[in-house]
């Protein structure tokens, strides 16, 4: 047998957890639109069945905005075809997702430049001009 | 990282800007299975928190736990969490060998008493102390020894939780768990065989983050982790409901990734995180990759029957706890019970013949 794919089992199973998700996301876009908090999902907490994960992303499809951070390994912030529902996914430096999240909101907080590297950044910059 | 530097500090000094901390507190509080609106606390905790000692202790064990927690993908999350503490004394990872490595340990303890944390990895023989000895000093000894001052145990594997293994019948060393000896520390169980990963660096993150010990099931163990078992938490459930079960590994059933409660699957019984966090970097568990849940952070694992046989055949024992069983409406487990008991018989008479 020369790969894994040849063995014959059947991967395409449903907890029944992908629609109610769906919704748990729907209501919270509401709640978003009616100027109430945002809403994160983190989806390492929810059991999903192999190929689920890939089901919902598929889903919620793809939007405008999409978003490569470069942050202790790569970081996708993907905006979906839903405005104000972004996917997060987190990477560690050897390309393995260490977390993944669904964040209801504006805009994700990861995205903003931090007060503390404006802070250091400020430093830097009076730094190169001195020299 | 220097003792007196905080992690805050640690992770400026290593060029990660405040961004990288933030992704670092999000998967660190996805770990904790914290919920993600916790984020900004873990961030003010874990900016602030400093390096705790850590003294390993390994005793009758094979290893498998620290191979667990070593051989695990190098993810910053966790590497960073490891290089958090200082691991002061930990006899297969650390250089020092002989007396300097006891006369570490000895400092180490000395140095953060009252505060260090002990994690002790392997059960302990109390039948005869000279089953497992390090440095001439018996296993039992040098747990009450660095129990006496530390903050508080994580017992590492199910041989340090519940004896594991070493205890199972006929228990030839008298191996026992780390509570069994010491009852005046808190003691956190992290059991499995070995134990996944990142519930290790889990529970040391929680102690990073908010110094205190994280909230525990009715066996010790921290109940984010093993608050709830595999059966709930398993993609397989929907099948268990429906009652579509595979009979042998290579049935219809199988094939179709059906539920493996006949197959001696021990889900039902067993509460560990492997559903959602699972192994390999997060790529699968044994139930996903088509084998039954063998019950390994359970106390006793070992010996509760075939890991092949349904729950109901390898644990209820008697007849009347077996009508017990039907009457509280387990007829479903009743009757694979029955059915791997006449397996068995069939077994028994074949080999007679």
């Amino acid at each position: 047998m020369s790969s894994l794919d040849t063995i014959p089992v059947t991967t395409e199973v449903a907890t029944g957890n992908v629609e109610p998700l769906l919704h748990e996301i729907r209501h919270a876009l509401k709640r978003l639109a009616e100027g109430k908090e945002g809403t994160v999902i983190d989806l390492k907490r929810l059991p999903l069945a192999p190929g689920e994960e890939e089901r919902i992303a598929a889903t919620l499809g793809t939007g405008e905005v999409r978003a490569d951070v470069d942050a202790l390994g790569p970081t996708l912030i993907q905006e979906t075809s839903y405005p104000g529902v972004w996917l997060i996914t987190h990477k560690n430096a050897d390309e393995v997702v260490v977390a993944r999240f669904i964040e209801v909101t504006y805009i994700p907080e990861l995205l903003r430049s931090q007060q503390a590297d404006i802070d250091a950044g400020i430093n830097r910059l009076e730094n190169e001009l001195k020299n | 990282m220097r003792k007196d530097q905080n992690l805050g500090e640690y992770l400026r000094m290593q060029g990660v800007s405040r961004r990288g901390f933030l992704k670092f507190c999000s998967a660190t509080a996805s770990l904790m299975a914290l919920p993600p609106s916790a984020v900004s606390q873990v961030a003010e905790a874990l900016a602030t928190a400093r390096r705790p000692s850590v003294i390993w202790m390994s005793f009758q064990e094979c290893t498998g736990c620290t191979e667990s927690l070593t051989r695990s993908h190098a993810p910053t999350v966790e590497s960073l969490i490891f290089d958090a503490i200082s691991l002061d004394y930990h006899h297969t990872l650390q250089a020092a060998a002989g007396h300097g490595a006891e006369a570490a340990r000895e400092a180490a303890m000395e140095e953060n008493k009252g505060e260090y944390i002990l994690v002790v990895d392997g059960s302990i023989p109390n039948g005869n102390n000279g089953y497992s000895t390090i440095a001439g000093i018996s296993n039992h000894d040098m747990l009450i020894e660095a129990a006496e001052n530390c903050f508080a145990i994580v017992a590492v594997g199910t041989c340090a939780a519940f004896g594991g293994l070493p205890n199972a019948n006929p228990n030839p060393t008298g191996a026992v768990s780390v509570s069994e000896i010491i009852k005046d520390k808190p003691i956190i169980n992290v059991s499995g065989c070995p134990p996944i990963p990142v519930v290790i660096t889990g529970v040391l993150a929680h102690f990073l983050t908010f110094g205190t010990i994280p909230e525990l099931d009715a066996l010790g163990r921290p109940a984010a982790f093993f608050g709830q078992n595999i059966h709930d938490r398993c993609y397989r459930r929907p099948f268990y409901e429906r009652g579509q079960f595979a009979d042998t590994f290579d049935d219809e059933g199988a094939r179709k990734g059906w539920c493996l409660y006949k197959l001696g699957c021990k889900g039902p019984t067993t509460y560990n995180a492997c559903a959602t966090l699972k192994w390999n970097q997060g790529t699968s568990f044994p139930i996903q990759s088509g084998h039954g849940c063998i019950g390994c952070s359970e106390p006793n694992f070992w010996d509760k029957g075939g890991f092949y046989d349904p729950i109901s055949a390898g644990q209820w024992g008697s007849r009347d706890a077996l009508l017990g069983a039907a009457a509280a409406g387990a007829a479903l487990g009743v009757g694979s019970a029955l059915a791997a008991r006449a397996r068995k018989k069939k077994a028994q008479a074949a080999e007679e013949i």
